[in-house]
């Protein structure tokens, strides 16, 4: 299977997984292994940036394993420019998930405020992942902003719901020139298989994972789901068959002309 | 345009009517459906759902994991003051009460503040009485400034202050206002509080208003279990949800469930509330809506809230002390009541884990507001 380039970063793994709603920061992390992720995501507000025995932080020092800080809970672009600066101080990383949700509710993504920060992130010299609305014109939008990537949400987050936005993930995946990863609603690793099938660069999965009552079993498998939708899009699938339906031909007049 | 103008064009009488006609089919309907309605909210807290209790605990688990994962915040709260100038029937700090008042210097509110520290406490709520006069916006101003830097999240449960308050507590990190309307009953609320601000039901009423408006980043509400019939009240604080759900779209909302416990004074419930009333109304609240914060604090017994973990609640208070100063020695000044559950919070977050939940002491940041 082909590597994943994302803005300087290689990834062998095409799977993202996000650090909340598990039961311990031991279950966390052997989870985390177990899905062979090499970019995890993690919640600033969750952490204690400027505290060296953090314990979800000390959790995530796994050899392979790159920290991807978000800025979940922030409600403007000025809030997450902030934020991430202050993580690529402490955390002395440039790859920043840009998350901006002025909604506490579903915690949809604002665009306008997204594509504001991305502008001035990517100024400043950040790595930008930015969580969106499965939008293909913002994604197109950001692309010329230069993020490194977009990530369109398959369904609201935590839902489960899997790929209910479906043919916007088709359209930005065909106009995409940066990796798209499928962000939020991801509840079944035949969600993340499909979305590789269609060929999404790599999901992000935390709540389907963390919740399942055998994490780590679960990161196995979307770690083998993600495999095999992937390879099956390198494969390239076999088209459908077409078959006619119709009980009377359509074109049998055409016999009748030509005589 | 304020929640005053919604709740007039409900009847009190016609909503207790409404609630007790419902039969086990509505409660069948509303368990079946992902989407609730304020409707089915009220077969939900209805007499008629009792037999269904836990298929409705099974529900509310499994939304609230997928929501919140298999997670309980802590937080604690500390008493600033038990100056007040209202005579709540209910309440220890009463004005009517004979005890001697306590109001915590910023040196005082300091030494309470290492305390909690060394427990491991992120996120704190700062009580008081309500008395302008005493602990006005400029007394919580000095205190949050003096605390910004030691917690991660600060709150308050105070007197509702002025839009133009708000915001300038705001701006020294405040990020949550409780604020309990106890009743939203308006023809009995002036007999519980009979005198001083809060005897006015209106202006209570309308703070989470004026708390939207001022940008605050999570509202808490709930009402005084025991006052009045339970399932009626709430009936309205989940429509005070849903029209502030909606009206304030970027604030959060938690709900908590205060019942009335012992304290100064002789005031009797005058509805009694059972274990399995309280794990009903929390149940119905998570399926009526599966995002908002339900808080349950050290008022109820340890046994209830080791089993109530799982079932919906999302925020725990632990080793809370009712009194100003009572976590650094001050032993003697009065509290507003006795809490049931006093284990220590390292003591209760074991009990969590043993359960195979998580305690979250942290998920904010004062530089996620600035």
């Amino acid at each position: 299977m082909s590597t994943l380039k994302t803005g300087d970063y290689n990834f062998s793994s095409r799977l993202f997984v996000g650090t909340g709603k598990f039961s311990s920061n031991e279950e966390m992390q052997q989870a985390v292994k177990a899905s062979g992720s090499e970019l995890v995501t993690v919640a600033l507000k969750r952490v204690d940036i400027n505290d060296d025995d953090d314990d979800m932080l000390k959790h995530l020092d796994i050899p392979g394993v790159n920290l991807l800080p978000n800025t979940s809970g922030v409600r403007t672009a000025e809030e997450a420019v902030f934020a991430a600066q202050l993580a690529r101080e402490a955390l002395g990383t440039n790859i920043i998930k840009l998350e901006i949700h002025p909604d506490p509710k579903y915690l949809l993504p604002d665009g306008e405020e997204t594509l504001k920060a991305a502008k001035e992130l990517v100024k400043l010299g950040f790595t930008v992942l930015p969580y969106v609305q499965a939008d293909p014109v913002l994604c197109k939008k950001l692309e010329e902003a230069g993020t490194a990537a977009v990530m369109p949400l398959g369904s609201p987050i935590g839902s489960n719901n899997g790929l209910r936005t479906l043919d916007f993930l088709e359209i930005i995946i065909e106009q995409s020139n940066v990796p798209v990863v499928v962000d939020a609603g991801i509840g079944a690793p035949s969600h993340a298989a499909r979305a590789m099938e269609i060929g999404a660069d790599a999901v992000l999965v935390n709540t389907a994972i963390a919740v399942s009552p055998k994490p780590v079993q679960m990161a196995e498998a979307f770690k083998l789901a993600v495999q095999s939708g992937r390879m099956a899009f390198e494969a390239k699938l076999a088209g459908k068959s077409i078959k006619a339906e119709a009980s009377s031909p359509l074109t049998s007049f055409l016999e009748e002309l030509e005589g | 345009m304020s929640f005053y103008d919604e709740i007039k064009k409900y009847n009190w009488e016609e909503i207790t009517t409404r609630i007790y006609k419902k039969t086990a089919d509505d409660v069948k309907r509303a368990l079946g459906k992902d989407k609730l309605t304020i409707n089915d909210f009220q077969a939900l807290i209805s007499p008629a759902a009792k037999p269904y209790l836990e298929l409705m605990a099974q529900k509310s688990m499994q939304l609230t994991q997928k929501r919140f994962g298999k997670t309980i915040q802590f937080y604690v709260p500390m008493y600033v003051s038990n100056a007040c100038t209202n005579s709540c029937v209910y309440c220890g700090f009463n004005l009517n009460n004979q005890f001697d008042k306590t109001i915590l210097t910023k040196q005082q509110v300091l030494a309470e503040a290492r305390k909690l520290r060394e427990e491991g406490f992120e996120h704190l709520l700062l009580v008081s009485g309500e008395s302008s006069k005493d602990c006005g916006v400029e007394y919580f101003e000095e205190m949050m400034a003096a605390l910004s830097d030691k917690f991660s999240l600060i709150s308050i449960e105070i007197q509702p202050l002025k839009t133009e308050e708000y915001k300038r507590l705001t701006k020294h990190g405040l990020n949550t206002v409780y604020v309990y309307q106890e009743t939203y009953n308006e023809s009995n609320y002036r007999k519980y509080h009979p005198a001083g601000k809060k005897s006015n039901y209106q202006y209570r009423l309308e703070t989470p208003d004026r708390l939207g408006e001022a940008g605050v980043h999570k509202v808490g509400l709930g009402c005084l279990i025991g006052l009045e019939d339970w399932r009626v009240d709430s009936f309205f604080t989940a429509l005070h949800l849903q029209y502030l759900e909606n009206k304030y779209w970027r604030t959060k909302y938690s709900i908590s469930f205060p019942r009335l416990r012992p304290h100064l004074g002789t005031f009797e419930p005058n509805y009694k509330t059972s274990h399995r009333d309280l794990l009903q109304i929390i149940c119905a609240y998570r399926l009526f809506n599966e995002h908002v914060e339900l808080s349950l604090s050290t008022r109820e017994e340890p046994k209830f809230r080791d089993n109530m973990l799982k079932l919906g609640v999302t925020a725990y208070s632990a080793g809370s002390k009712t009194n100003p100063g009572g976590y650094s020695g001050n032993e003697e000044t009065t509290e507003q009541f006795s809490v049931h559950d006093d284990r220590s919070p390292a003591e209760i977050a074991s009990v969590i884990k043993e359960q195979g939940y998580e305690v979250v002491w942290k998920d904010w940041d004062s530089y996620m507001q600035k």
